[in-house]
C-alpha cells in the first residue's frame, strides 16, 4: 500500500473521497463555503482525472431531487451543500431520505439566516434530524476523506440503504489545510467496491418500479416510517463494523463515539465536529494542571448512539455537553438527547450540564474551557447542576454594546447595558 | 379475450395506462395523459410533481406498466435530469443495454408549470434535458379544491375567487415563457382533439431535447359541468379559439385547427355557459362587460395571428 501525503483543506478532502470513491454523478449547487468542493471535482472532471458526470441545477430543491432519482437508477451519487441551500432543499432530504436511495451529502455547515452569516454552527444540519439522512460528524480533514467513503459503503449497505450526511464545519475545517493521507486506489476498491456493474433494482425498460408513491392512511405511513427508523437504528452496528473493517484496511479504525482521556476522567466534555479538536487541547492543558477531564465526541448523530455514549458516561461525576447549535427555546439539542439516553442508565452521571457556544462560528476559547470546567467542579461539590448556560464573555458584550451604538447613531447610546 | 369480445358492445378501446385509478369521473388530463401513453409506450419513465396526478399511483397500486417516480411540487423537471443523467451514465458505461432505455416524461399541473416548478423547468430547458414535458392545465390548483392558480382563466370563479367578477387576474402565457427558452418542440395539445395530439406526440417521440405540451384539461370538478360532457367542453374551447392549438420548433410559431375567422366562429360565451365556473357572468344578468373583455381577449390574440 503506497501512501501519499498531502496538504489539504476540508473541502478538497470530501472532494478527493468522492474521486476515491468512484462517484458516478454529483448533481451541484453552488454555496459558500462548500464551493471548493464542487469547484475542485468540475476541474477534474475536465481534466479527465475523474470520470463523472456533474449537473449544476437551478437549485438545492432540484439538486437533492436529481440527486435522488439518479440513485433510483443504480448510479452513485454524491453532493454537497451548506446552510441556506440545505434548508432550502429540505422537503426533498426527507423525500429521498423516503426513498430509501443511497447518496452521499457533505454539508459544510454555517449558521442559518438571520442574521445572514457565513461562519458555522450545525443548526443547519441538525434541521435535517428528523429526516431519516444518517449523520456522520467530522473533526479533521483526514476524517473527512474517510468518512465520505465510510458513507458510501454505509448508504449502499443492504442493512440501512439510508442516504447519509458528512458533516464538517465550514471555515474551521472547509477551509483549513491538515496533512492527508490519501489512501490508494486499490485499496479503496477492497473497501468499497466501484459503483454495481448491474444495479440490483435498477430503473428500466422491462423492469418496471415506482418510487415515492402515494400512501392512504396512517398504517401504511407507520409502517414506512418505522422501517426507516428501524434501519437507521441498525446502521449503529454496521457503521462500528465499517470503521472496523476500514481500520483493518488503512490503519485508521472509526468508532461511533470517539473518547479521549475518557476511562479516569471525572469530567467529560461532550462536543462534536472541529469545536471538538479544541476541546482537546483543553484537555490536554487541564491533564497536566492535574484535572481528571476527559472528551467524548459522537462521530453519529443519526442514528444517535445512545448505548456507547451511556457506556462511556457511566459513573461519570459530571458531564458538560457544549452545543454548537440552540433550539430556540429549549436549548442545547445534543445535551437534550444525551439526557434523554442517559435517563433510564443506572449509572448515569450525577450533573448533565448544557453550554451553547460557537454559534455562527464565534470562537470557544481555552478560557471558556476553563469556565466550564470550573462550572461542572462547582456542581459536582454542591450536586446541583447549572442552569443551561449560553458562552458569552464581558468583553464581547462590550463590544456588542459598542456596535449597537454605532447602529443607531447614538440615540441608544448606553441604552443596552 | 373470448369474454372481451362477447361484451364488444360495452367495451372501451383498450389503453396502455389501466382503469381504476382515483382520478375524478370525467378527468380531461386523463385524457390527455392516455393518448400519449398508448404512443410513447411503457418504456417511459412518469416523473410527477404534486398535483391531481399524484394520485394516480397509490400503494400498492398503480395504473403505469412502466415506471414512475413522485417528487414534490417544485421539481419534476430535476427528477427528470437525474433519471435521464443515471440512465445516460449506466448506458455509457454499458452497465444496462440500448434497449434499457427510457423515454422520461414529466407530468405536472398548471398549479407547478406555471408557479413553483418554473425555475426547475427553465433550468431543464437552459441545458438541453433530454425529456418531454406535459403540463396538464386545468387552470387552477384542482387537487386541492380548485383554488385559483396562475393559469386561471380572467373572470373565472375558484374557491379562492368568489366573487361576482371572479378571478381578477389573467392566465401566464405560459407558452411565451416555454418559447423564450427555445426548446427542440413546444406545444398546446387537447385530449378532445385527439388526432391533432397524436400527430405531435408522435412527431416528438424520438426527437431529443426538451419537447415541452401544455394540454387543456377540462376539471369537471374544479370548472363545473357534468363529466359526460369532458370532451365537448375541449371541443368547443378549441373552435371557440380560447385555447389555440399551436406548435413551435426551429423558430417557427404553427397554429393548428385554427377556428373559423371572426364572426363565423362559436363565441366564447357558448364554452363559458357550459362551465358553472363562469355562471355569474350569465345570471342573475349577464356580465356584458366582462363578456366582451373576455371575448376581445380571444378575438385580438387571433387578429394578431392573421396578422
Amino acid at each position: 500500500m503506497t501512501r501519499q501525503r498531502e496538504l489539504l483543506t476540508g473541502n478538497g478532502a470530501a472532494a478527493w473521497g468522492a474521486r476515491l470513491a468512484a462517484v458516478d454523478y454529483l448533481p451541484v449547487f453552488p454555496i459558500t463555503p462548500q464551493t471548493e468542493i464542487i469547484e475542485t471535482i468540475g476541474r477534474w472532471i475536465e481534466q479527465g482525472e475523474m470520470a463523472a458526470t456533474m449537473t449544476t441545477m437551478d437549485s438545492e430543491h432540484s439538486m437533492f431531487t436529481a440527486a435522488g432519482t439518479a440513485a433510483t437508477c443504480g448510479v452513485r451519487v454524491m453532493t454537497a451543500s451548506s446552510s441556506q441551500g440545505l434548508l432550502y432543499g429540505l422537503e426533498m432530504i426527507y423525500a429521498v431520505a423516503g426513498w430509501r436511495v443511497p447518496l452521499v451529502l457533505v454539508n459544510v455547515s454555517r449558521a442559518l439566516s438571520a442574521p445572514v452569516t457565513l461562519e458555522p454552527d450545525h443548526n443547519d444540519v441538525l434541521a435535517c434530524r428528523d429526516s431519516g439522512f444518517l449523520q456522520l460528524h467530522c473533526a479533521t480533514c483526514q476524517e473527512v476523506l474517510d468518512t465520505v467513503l465510510i458513507a458510501h459503503r454505509l448508504a449502499e449497505d443492504e442493512r440501512v440503504r439510508l442516504p447519509v450526511i458528512v458533516n464538517l464545519d465550514g471555515y474551521y475545517l472547509s477551509f483549513t489545510r491538515e496533512p492527508v493521507l490519501l489512501p490508494d486506489l486499490a485499496t479503496v476498491r477492497q473497501f468499497l467496491p466501484a459503483p454495481a456493474a448491474s444495479p440490483a433494482m435498477p430503473l428500466k425498460a422491462g423492469n418496471p418500479l415506482s418510487q415515492g408513491v402515494a400512501v392512504l392512511g396512517g398504517s401504511q405511513y407507520s409502517y414506512f416510517r418505522y422501517e426507516s427508523h428501524l434501519a437507521s437504528c441498525q446502521a449503529l452496528a454496521v457503521y462500528e463494523e465499517l470503521g472496523r473493517d476500514f481500520g483493518r484496511l488503512f490503519g485508521r479504525s472509526y468508532q461511533a463515539v470517539e473518547e479521549y482521556l475518557c476511562a479516569d476522567a471525572e469530567i467529560v466534555l461532550v462536543m462534536i465536529g472541529s469545536f471538538a479538536t479544541k476541546a482537546k487541547a483543553a484537555v490536554d492543558l487541564f491533564r497536566r494542571a492535574g484535572l481528571a477531564v476527559g472528551l467524548v465526541r459522537p462521530r453519529l448523530l443519526r442514528p444517535f448512539p445512545a448505548a456507547p455514549l451511556a457506556a462511556v458516561l457511566a459513573g461519570k461525576k459530571g458531564v458538560a455537553v457544549v452545543d454548537q447549535n440552540i433550539s430556540v427555546g429549549q436549548g442545547g439539542i445534543i445535551w437534550a438527547e444525551l439526557a434523554a439516553a442517559l435517563y433510564n442508565q443506572p449509572q448515569r452521571p450525577a450533573i448533565l450540564a448544557s453550554f451553547i457556544g460557537g454559534l455562527g462560528g464565534r470562537d470557544i476559547s481555552l478560557a471558556d474551557f476553563t469556565g466550564i470546567v470550573r462550572e461542572m467542579e462547582r456542581a459536582i461539590e454542591s450536586g446541583v447542576c447549572p442552569a443551561p448556560r449560553l458562552l458569552y464573555s464581558e468583553r464581547e458584550l462590550a463590544q456588542m454594546h459598542g456596535l449597537q451604538d454605532l447602529a443607531s447613531g447614538g440615540a441608544l447610546k448606553g441604552e443596552g447595558k | 379475450m373470448k369474454r372481451e369480445s362477447e361484451e364488444k358492445p360495452f367495451s372501451l378501446p383498450h389503453h396502455l395506462l389501466g382503469s381504476g385509478t382515483p382520478a375524478c369521473a370525467g378527468c380531461g388530463a386523463l385524457v390527455d395523459i392516455k393518448i400519449i401513453y398508448d404512443i410513447l409506450g411503457e418504456n417511459t419513465v412518469f416523473v410527477n410533481a404534486a398535483g391531481c396526478m399524484t394520485l394516480l399511483s397509490v400503494y400498492p397500486y398503480t395504473p403505469f406498466p412502466g415506471s414512475w417516480i413522485y417528487t414534490a411540487m417544485a421539481s419534476a423537471p430535476a427528477g427528470a435530469q437525474g433519471v435521464r443523467d443515471g440512465l445516460d451514465i449506466l448506458l455509457a458505461q454499458q452497465r444496462i443495454k440500448g434497449g434499457d432505455d427510457l423515454q422520461v416524461v414529466v407530468l405536472t399541473g398548471d398549479g407547478a408549470a406555471y408557479g413553483m416548478g418554473l425555475s426547475a423547468t427553465s433550468g431543464a430547458m437552459e441545458r438541453d434535458l433530454d425529456f418531454i414535458y406535459i403540463c396538464y392545465d386545468n387552470e387552477g390548483y384542482g387537487n386541492t379544491g380548485y383554488q385559483f392558480s396562475a393559469a386561471t382563466p380572467h373572470g373565472a370563479r375558484t374557491a379562492t375567487s368568489t366573487g361576482t367578477r371572479g378571478y381578477g387576474g389573467y392566465k401566464k402565457d405560459l407558452f411565451r415563457i416555454w418559447q423564450a427558452h427555445e426548446p427542440s418542440y413546444l406545444a398546446t395539445i387537447s385530449g378532445a382533439e385527439p388526432a391533432d395530439l397524436a400527430r405531435k406526440i408522435t412527431k416528438i417521440k424520438d426527437m431529443g431535447g426538451p419537447r415541452m405540451l401544455i394540454a387543456h384539461a377540462p376539471c369537471p370538478t374544479g370548472w363545473h359541468f357534468d363529466p359526460s360532457r369532458t370532451v365537448e367542453v375541449g371541443r368547443l374551447a378549441v373552435a371557440c379559439g380560447a385555447w389555440p392549438l399551436k406548435e413551435y420548433e426551429q423558430g417557427l410559431l404553427r397554429h393548428n385547427k385554427r377556428p373559423a375567422p371572426a364572426g363565423k366562429r362559436p363565441p366564447v360565451e357558448e364554452y363559458l355557459r357550459l362551465q358553472g365556473r363562469f355562471n355569474h357572468l350569465f345570471t342573475p344578468r349577464r356580465n356584458e362587460e366582462l363578456l366582451a373583455e373576455i371575448q376581445g381577449r380571444v378575438d385580438r390574440y387571433w387578429q394578431a395571428v392573421e396578422e
